[in-house]
């Protein structure tokens, strides 16, 4: 028999179907209102959480749904989100500070599907609301911001070597070294092309041009862009987001995306805030004046977080971009709460030498941040512009110290936490701009998803019933195979821990109207064959038999266009991009194996049945 | 020609016949599309010229002139203010920051420009806001999107073909993007993102079609080894002309149902889908074929034997 299977093609093609339909089940169960608990610093994860955490919604009284804690956050249900929201304030107040409490949108997929590792698709921002937004790194102040340290590691470099130069400036990206005879020039290149990694020297005259490598300059890009999203990921978490997204987009962009944030000046507010660190000398040699008129030259006033008044050395030993970790924990001697500080290899120089001749005296950190800051003032929202520079800590040095130091003497553990974290997340490497933004509202996504399905349905439905219509008993195959070609869809989207948007479910519409044509191809080849006066045997056999490189180079040709469309994907169409693809893919396999399947299991056995096509 | 001996036809309708005119439909449509191309150009949505868009709802139906007038306050010069949906709904575009604007400080000022209005403060549904940069980025991404395919188009169709069909296929599915970004600038329809998505799968699409008449000819062209080239043709156009049109009218529906259903955001998507399932649909049995059949495809280039050659045999 032709029209037949052997037994292990159609287990196969059954098990994928299964499957399919086992995998794309988690999408249709919901979610559930949640609130979560991810750990800041140090903080633990445990039974003694969940009980504290039980113990503070039983006093408000609320009861969640269920409690559920894995090695990243404490996930807590409810029913609806009038429960949420309480229990979050509640939970806000009890865990302020140790932990970070946000709203959650969790998927309500059923254990037994959970446990064989099946889950739903994302949401894309569209569908669920949030905020997108595009920043981009403004590299050219990155390198400048380089140039400047290789400036000023080089004056420091030469004074140290005890060479004389003229001046060192910066000029159109070369760093002109102007020297008064040869002799000193050479000996200094020497010297600078020993100690100085990353610079290319020539020399003109009596002038040496510092120029950098390329592959400093790539360098310095790379890590301009991985410092920020490092920087955003922590400040991200301030506020509070259940998965946010925080990725590298392209050479110089960062895509955020906040699901399910409304407030958009906050996130832009904590977002946008350009800080950077400063370690300076306490200016000892006057006394602390009472107004800034009065500061001597040389040194600038400060104030510390009460207020009191420094008076520091304008001279920067350190700026924050030349640490590298900073960590907190405790002293090993005294026992007393201690910040550990790395900084890179200029930032240690510099460090030892200003140590060296200053022992017994103070050092201070400077925190300033750029915000801007939104308030209602008489019923107006006003933005303004600040400057926040405060001093947030001051320690004697005991020693000569260069790459690793600590600070000790601080108020507790809580005050070395939020000053390591301040620390490490303080400087931006270069300042960044939002290029993009896309926010939607939580209504709108409602309104989105409910359209897209519509359509979805309304579009498939039209096609079933026209195809059943149409072909009879083999539409009957044909709308089953479309169900099961959606349900392949879905679930390799969902195993793929894919992102649904609003242009997905356009693709995945789009590929029901595609899909039923590899299955049109076949039936109608099919009915050729029966008038050219075919068997239904021999009809069916070569129907599928001829249409098959039809079929596959439409399918080929379709796919090209819809990988190329990746190419200029920002989100959505990409989103669009990925169902297509998987569509076409999809639609190949279902078309030559499920239709064949049903077809053969129908027809396959009878010798002259009438084919209702 | 043989096209004119009745008795000997296999087919039902001589398309061939109407080729001379169809080459005149399809030139007088292309000159439409580029001469509204040119003149009025496309409505670009923010998505490539940078700008905002601001979609906010009210409580009370919107003074439009106000809050206009509270923009242009702010120091926004034209900014466009309509009803969307209802008189409570309300969407703003502004034009692209100037270069060297900052996108955070612009955001401020509109929202501050927005909340003047204390008694009702709107309800901001959607912003997009797209900077000058990406916008140019995401043109050349785009362009560098259809030359790609183009090419790899071309070369697929030559290497499983031959380089007539080929530049067939190719020239049928320019003309149908032609046309459809033609028509989305004489009826100045917004042409965004998804538009663009929508053209690109409508290429495919197109050119899905054209490669099943083809695949016909070339079957054909092996199979009846005296009829002449034009019969060939008309035969397999006949041939495949019931899916044809099967699958364009399913599609057709998918695209409607998105058109009609899908909201704002995918009508239109569905709107370039259904024209591009129209256009894509006659140019594959008119354009293509006709393209390969002047350019002198001929049975001669196709004998050669391969796989496909092998089935003739079978039953």
């Amino acid at each position: 028999m032709r029209n037949h299977f052997p037994l292990w093609k159609n287990s196969l093609i059954s098990l994928i179907l299964v499957l399919a339909a086992v995998y794309a089940l988690p999408n249709f169960f919901g979610e559930d209102p949640s609130v979560q608990l991810s750990p800041l610093r140090g903080a633990l994860l445990d039974q003694n959480l969940v009980a504290t955490a039980e113990k503070s919604l039983t006093a408000v009284g609320l009861t969640p749904k269920a409690v559920e804690l894995s090695d990243k956050r404490l996930l807590i249900r409810f029913e609806d989100t009038d429960a949420q929201l309480k229990a979050s304030d509640t939970l806000g107040a009890t865990f302020e500070g140790r932990y970070t409490v946000a709203l959650n949108l969790a998927p309500a997929t059923p254990d037994w599907l959970r446990r064989i590792g099946a889950g739903p698709m994302y949401l894309g921002l569209d569908l669920r609301g949030g905020v997108h937004f595009m920043m981009q790194v403004d590299m050219d102040a990155a390198i400048k911001q380089a140039e400047e340290r290789y400036a000023e590691d080089i004056r420091t470099l030469l004074r140290d070597s005890k060479i004389h130069y003229g001046s060192v400036d910066r000029n159109n990206h070369v760093i002109q070294i102007k020297f008064q005879d040869a002799n000193t020039l050479g000996q200094a290149e020497s010297t600078l092309k020993r100690e100085v990694r990353g610079l290319v020297f020539d020399e003109d005259g009596t002038t040496l041009n510092g120029r950098m490598s390329d592959t400093e300059a790539r360098e310095i890009r790379r890590l301009a862009v991985a410092q920020n999203v490092t920087t955003l990921r922590n400040r991200v978490n301030e506020l509070g987001v259940a998965e946010p997204v925080i990725q590298q987009q392209g050479d110089d962009r960062i895509v955020v995306q906040l699901p399910g944030v409304q407030d958009t000046a906050r996130a832009k507010e904590i977002l946008g805030a350009t800080a950077t660190l400063e370690f300076r000398m306490v200016d000892a040699d006057h006394p602390t004046p009472t107004d800034e008129t009065k500061t001597p030259i040389g040194s600038k006033l400060y104030k510390d977080r009460q207020g009191r008044p420094v008076l520091l050395q304008r001279k920067i030993i350190v700026t924050g971009d030349q640490i590298i970790d900073a960590s907190s924990g405790l002293e090993q001697q005294s026992g007393s709460a201690a910040v550990f500080i790395t900084l890179n290899g200029p930032g240690a120089r510099k460090m030892a030498d200003t140590t060296k001749e200053n022992i017994n005296k103070s050092m201070a950190v400077v925190y300033i941040e750029n915000k801007n800051e939104t308030k209602e003032v008489g019923g107006k929202k006003v933005t303004t512009k600040r400057t926040v520079e405060e001093v947030i800590n001051i320690a004697t040095i005991r020693d000569r110290f260069s790459k690793r130091f600590q600070i000790s003497g601080l108020d507790g553990t809580d005050e070395a936490r939020n000053l390591s974290l301040l620390l490490r997340s303080g400087a931006l490497a270069a300042p960044v701009d939002i290029v993009e933004e896309r926010t939607v509202g939580p209504s709108l996504g409602k309104e989105n998803i409910a359209q897209g399905v519509r359509s979805f349905e309304i579009g498939f439905l039209l096609v079933a019933l026209v195809v059943l219509f149409y072909y009879k008993v083999f539409g009957i195959v044909a709308n089953i195979t479309l169900l099961f070609n959606v349900a392949l869809i879905l679930a390799i989207l969902s195993a793929m821990q894919a992102t649904l948007t609003l242009p997905g479910i356009a693709g995945i519409t789009l590929t029901v109207g595609m899909a039923v044509d590899a299955n049109v191809l076949i039936y109608e080849r099919i009915k050729e064959e029966i008038r050219n006066g075919a068997s239904p045997q021999g009809a069916i056999y070569a129907g599928f038999d001829r249409a098959f490189a039809t079929i596959w180079d439409s399918h080929v040709t379709n796919l090209i266009a819809a990988v190329m469309l990746f190419g200029i994907g920002s989100g959505p169409v990409k989103g669009f991009a990925v169902t297509l693809t998987i569509g076409i893919i999809t639609s190949l396999f279902t078309a030559v194996s499920c239709t064949r399947m049903m077809v053969n299991f129908i027809y396959g056995q009878k010798r002259a049945a009438k084919l209702w096509i | 020609m043989s096209a004119n001996t009745v008795t000997q036809r296999h087919y039902a309708i001589d398309f061939m016949k109407w080729r001379g005119t169809a080459v005149v439909a399809s030139l007088a449509l292309s000159v439409i599309a580029i001469g509204s191309l040119t003149i009025k150009g496309l409505n670009f949505a923010v998505d490539f010229t940078g700008g905002t868009v601001i979609e906010a709802g009210y409580q009370h139906p919107a003074d439009l002139n106000a809050i206009r007038s509270d923009l242009e306050a702010a120091g926004f010069s034209n900014p466009t203010v309509q009803n969307f949906g209802t008189t409570k709904d309300v969407l703003i575009r502004l034009a692209p920051l100037k270069r060297g604007e900052k996108g955070m400080e612009m955001r401020t000022q509109v929202m501050d420009a927005l909340n003047k209005n204390v008694e009702d403060r709107p309800d901001i549904k959607r912003v997009e806001f797209v900077g000058p940069q990406v916008g140019d980025d995401l043109v050349e991404g785009s362009l560098i999107a259809l030359l790609a395919s183009t090419v790899f188009i071309l070369i697929y169709v030559a290497w499983r073909f031959e380089y007539r069909f080929a530049l067939g296929a190719i020239l049928a599915t320019l003309h149908d993007i032609t046309v459809i970004v033609g028509l989305f600038s004489v009826f100045q329809l917004d042409f965004d993102l998804t538009v663009l998505a929508a053209v690109l799968t409508i290429m495919g699409y197109s050119l899905n079609d054209t490669i099943v008449v083809f695949d016909r000819v070339r079957e054909n062209f092996r199979k009846i080894r005296r009829a002449d080239t034009l019969e060939i043709i008309n035969q397999s156009i006949n041939e495949t002309l019931s899916r044809t049109l099967m699958t364009s009218f399913l599609t057709f529906l998918t695209a409607m149902a998105m058109a009609i259903w899908g909201g704002e955001v995918l009508r239109n998507f569905g709107i370039a889908l259904v024209i591009g399932i129209f256009v894509g649909t006659y140019s594959s049995i008119y354009v293509a074929t006709a393209l390969a059949y002047k350019l002198g495809v001929s049975r001669a280039d196709l004998l050669v034997p391969e796989k496909e050659g092998a089935e003739d045999g079978r039953p």
